[in-house]
């Protein structure tokens, strides 16, 4: 199975990064972007075949190492 | 007083370290290896270094904030036992749960090296007493991750509290409040950006981080 994580910073945490990736794409004349945030993507391989079990395993490696509980939220797909 | 110096792979700032704790308390700290799962013997100061531990792979300070020596620094502040982060100590600390709050992307997006201008927020600590009339200070910073971060809540507790020790004078990187430093509630635990340890000697261009260390490990 694979496990992809989506891990992005809580609203109304500032995003100076996504900020700046808003202003380059204004820059470059994408004058619709009213916002950018950026985030992570992080794919694990695992072993195993029950879905179930696997998300409870990775939601509980996204609040102890991969996402700041502070800072960011996270998604999880199991696939 | 017995110290220890806590060394991941990327540090580089602990040979700085180090040699401050060294002039200060004229001992030489021990070099704790991240991989060890004990501190020395006796220690009763512990200082996490700055630098770019494992890369600042993920986020700054997270895999240094789980590696084997790191539960026992964490039993060794409950036991009110001193413990200084800097800069990437700093960015530890607060991955590991000691310290409130998460350090950011600075808000220039830059990294930041010059010589910044701090107030010191609560002079009543174990770790700016010896400062004593003095309220501003010079310290270097350098940093590209040390932009501070927590909800109004906490930043609210924490001023209410004293916990803010240091400030920026003239904000370099995007904190919330202008905060550079914070403490436990506890009062025994202190994460900084700014970098005292290359502010102990005249060679240094100012020595306005010895008295941090003074403080602290209580010599002249």
């Amino acid at each position: 199975m694979k496990a992809k994580i989506h891990v992005y910073l809580k609203p109304g945490v500032l995003d100076p990064q996504g900020a700046a990736v808003a202003g380059a794409l204004h820059n470059m004349g994408y004058e619709e972007v009213t916002a950018a945030r950026q985030g992570k993507l992080i794919e694990l391989d695992l072993t195993g075949d029950d879905a179930d079990a696997a998300k409870a395993r990775v939601d509980e490696m996204c609040q102890k190492l991969l996402s700041n509980p502070v800072i960011e939220s996270y998604s999880i797909d199991i696939a | 007083m017995k110290s220890a110096v806590i060394v991941f792979p990327g540090s580089n700032c602990d040979r700085d370290a180090h040699d401050a704790i060294e002039r200060v308390t004229g001992e030489k700290p021990a070099m704790v290896w991240h991989q060890e799962s004990e501190l020395p013997e006796g220690t009763e100061f512990v200082m996490i270094p700055g630098g770019f531990s494992y890369g600042d792979y993920l986020r700054c300070g997270a895999m240094a904030s789980r590696s084997a020596i790191l539960p026992a620094v964490v039993a060794h502040a409950a036991t009110g036992a001193p413990v200084l982060g800097v800069c990437n100590g700093f960015q530890i600390l607060t991955e590991s749960g000691l310290l409130p709050g998460a350090l950011m992307r600075n808000a220039g997006l830059t990294f930041v090296c010059e010589k910044a201008p701090l107030k010191i927020d609560n002079g009543n600590t174990r770790f700016t007493s010896r400062y004593g009339a003095t309220s501003e200070l010079i310290i270097p910073i350098a940093h590209h991750d040390g932009n501070y971060f927590a909800d109004a809540e906490t930043l609210d507790r924490i001023e209410g509290e004293g916990q803010v020790v240091f400030r920026y004078g003239n904000n370099p990187n995007g904190s919330q409040r202008d905060i550079a430093g914070v403490m436990n509630e506890q009062g025994n635990v202190l994460g900084m950006m700014p970098h005292p340890e290359r502010a102990v000697d005249e060679k240094h261009g100012g020595t306005d981080g010895l008295a941090l260390f003074e403080s602290l490990l209580g010599s002249a």
